[in-house]
């Protein structure tokens, strides 16, 4: 038992430093994004908001943030839908074949991203769509649906099933249990999937370059300007408040992930 | 009828047929479209459709080839030796040391959803020539000239995707280890075990199948990973994605690149299939 608690600072302290491992790198990006000099290299020279001011004139940028946005509300809304019915299938209901099935669904995790981006792409174009926001969206929908189903189905095993019955025992019709019973606790882990399956899109960067057309998502553009020295302060601001919203939308999922857990103990 | 379609298991298949179809279209479709690519041969801007093993005699005949599948197995095995390693005792951590567990998963999966192109974008400057690490250690006076052996090459590929995978090793050797029932503990320490056996015998072969599955959840993807290698891999560090996407972009050759991603995916499976049973058999030799 000494032996043990001799070893908790240690590891503890490890525990520490591995955090600083995993944070650090990405804190550079806004520590540089307000530098004044155009070398990413210390010491600092200054402090300035021009970088993000310049934003704002970036035509190509906003058009792409716009692109990014129209597919991460697409591919939220479809994968969120399609994967409650997966969900409540996989949570709910006993199958024959619900073990591949679900096997399945989780698949994309597993899968390169150059196999699913040059595969789609000879799909797509063998199908006669031409690469553009919509076949983005039909891959991103691929990519969502494992953290949709799994978020989702975390959220029916927590909720008593019983809950439903007693509301079809005392007359409610099918639709109308969903509304007032289902919906009600499931609602959070539905908010926490939408959330997480729009992150999802908004950062994914391999299938979209491979099937951007000339329509490019905000990482695609992102890629382009990493090329240029010149632009390297630009990139850094705009890579620092996506990395700000990024965390703000996780955080988010996992307060109503959270709140889905407690309101489905409390009942 | 209304009968049939209330029975649970009609539901069941009703309800989840969505999500497995499109899944199910979109791996199946693909996957045979590459099949049948990697025996066509393309014949200036069209595709030849006679049957022929030709592109992959030539894959495999081709030095760059070889060493460039050889080289990202070898990427993505260090990447994941590495990972595992180091995201172990942070998985043991939080497992078994701390009460504060909600926290910490938070605090270890947060950087992950920061765009993975940035967080590569980050490491890029940090190891360049003239990045931060180089000018940091300049501007406090370890070092009198920048330290060249830190970018471009497979060294910050290994080290900059390990970066990136981490919070996937640490969650399912957290649920592993999250799982094992206390009184085997007990009952190892009752029988006169010390920390260390207690931690070789009982915890350590118990959480072997998160080991597997932290394993698999980074060996596959890295393999083909595009970004890392063609943003800090220079020359010496690129991986058989560069050149997969180099034949269905600028070479457009895309029976060959349904080919070498064939290839990618066998040498995958493979090398995954190895590794699983190997490890498999070493857990239950320990016990």
């Amino acid at each position: 038992m000494t032996r043990l608690q001799h070893l908790r600072p240690g590891l503890g302290s490890y525990a520490a430093a591995y955090l600083a491992f995993l944070y650090l790198p990405v804190l550079f990006l806004p520590v540089f994004s307000f530098n004044a000099g155009t070398i990413v290299a210390f010491p600092l020279t200054g402090f300035t908001f021009q970088w993000y001011e310049k934003l704002a004139e970036a035509d190509a940028l906003l058009g792409a943030l716009g692109n990014s946005l129209i597919v991460g509300l697409a591919t939220a809304v479809i994968s969120t839908a399609i994967g409650l019915f997966a969900a409540r299938a996989f949570a709910r209901h006993s199958f024959f074949g619900r073990g591949p099935a679900e096997g399945l669904v989780m698949l994309p995790l597993v899968i390169p991203g150059i196999i699913v981006a040059s595969s789609m792409l000879v799909l797509f174009i063998n199908m006669g769509l031409q690469p553009s926001l919509l076949t983005i969206i039909a891959g991103h929908v691929f990519l969502a649906l494992p953290f949709a189903v799994s978020i989702l189905k975390s959220s029916f095993d927590q909720f008593d099933g019983s809950l439903e019955e007693a509301a079809y025992d005392l007359g409610e019709t099918v639709v109308g249990t969903f509304r007032r019973v289902t919906l009600p606790v499931v609602a959070p882990g539905i908010v926490s999937s939408f959330l997480v399956t729009f992150t999802v899109s908004f950062d994914e960067f391999v299938l979209a370059f491979f099937l951007a057309g000339n329509e490019p998502t905000l990482p695609v553009y992102i890629w382009s300007q990493i090329r240029f020295p010149a632009k390297l302060p630009n990139t850094l601001a705009l890579g620092t408040l996506l990395i700000l919203g990024s965390i703000l939308l996780l955080l988010a999922a996992e307060y109503f992930r959270r709140r889905a857990e407690r309101s489905s103990a409390s009942r | 009828m209304a009968i049939s379609l209330r029975s649970d298991s009609a539901k069941g298949y009703a309800l989840s047929m969505p999500a497995v179809v499109y899944v199910g279209f979109l791996v199946a479709v693909p996957l045979a479209l590459m099949v049948a690519h990697s025996f066509w041969t393309q014949d200036y801007i069209d595709i030849n459709r006679e049957l022929t093993l030709e592109n992959y005699r030539q894959a495999v005949d081709d030095p760059l080839i070889r060493l460039l599948l050889i080289r990202s197995v070898v990427i993505a095995g260090l990447v994941t030796g590495l990972t595992v390693l180091l995201a172990y005792p942070i998985a043991y951590f939080i497992a078994f040391k701390t009460q504060k567990k909600a926290l910490w998963l938070i605090l270890v999966t947060i950087p992950f959803w920061s765009s993975y192109l940035l967080r590569v974008f980050a490491w890029k400057l940090i190891l360049g020539y003239n990045g931060v690490l180089n000018s940091g250690l300049l501007t406090v006076g370890l070092i009198d000239e920048p330290l060249s052996f830190i970018l471009y090459n497979p060294n910050a590929v290994v080290l900059t995707l390990a970066h990136a995978w981490a919070p996937f090793a640490i969650l399912p050797i957290y649920v592993s280890l999250q799982k094992i029932d206390p009184s085997l503990l007990e009952a190892a320490t009752d029988l006169g075990n010390t920390a260390i056996e207690r931690f070789l015998r009982v915890t350590l072969p118990l959480s072997i199948p998160g080991v597997i599955a932290a394993s698999l959840i980074i060996f596959i993807p890295t393999v083909g990973d595009y970004v890392t290698p063609a943003l800090v891999g220079g020359a010496d560090g690129k991986m058989i994605a560069n050149l997969i996407q180099v034949q269905f972009g600028a070479a457009n050759d895309w029976p060959m690149g349904a080919t070498l991603s064939i290839m990618a995916i066998l040498v995958v499976a493979f090398v995954a299939a190895v590794f699983v049973i190997s490890l498999r058999s070493a857990g239950r030799r320990i016990r």
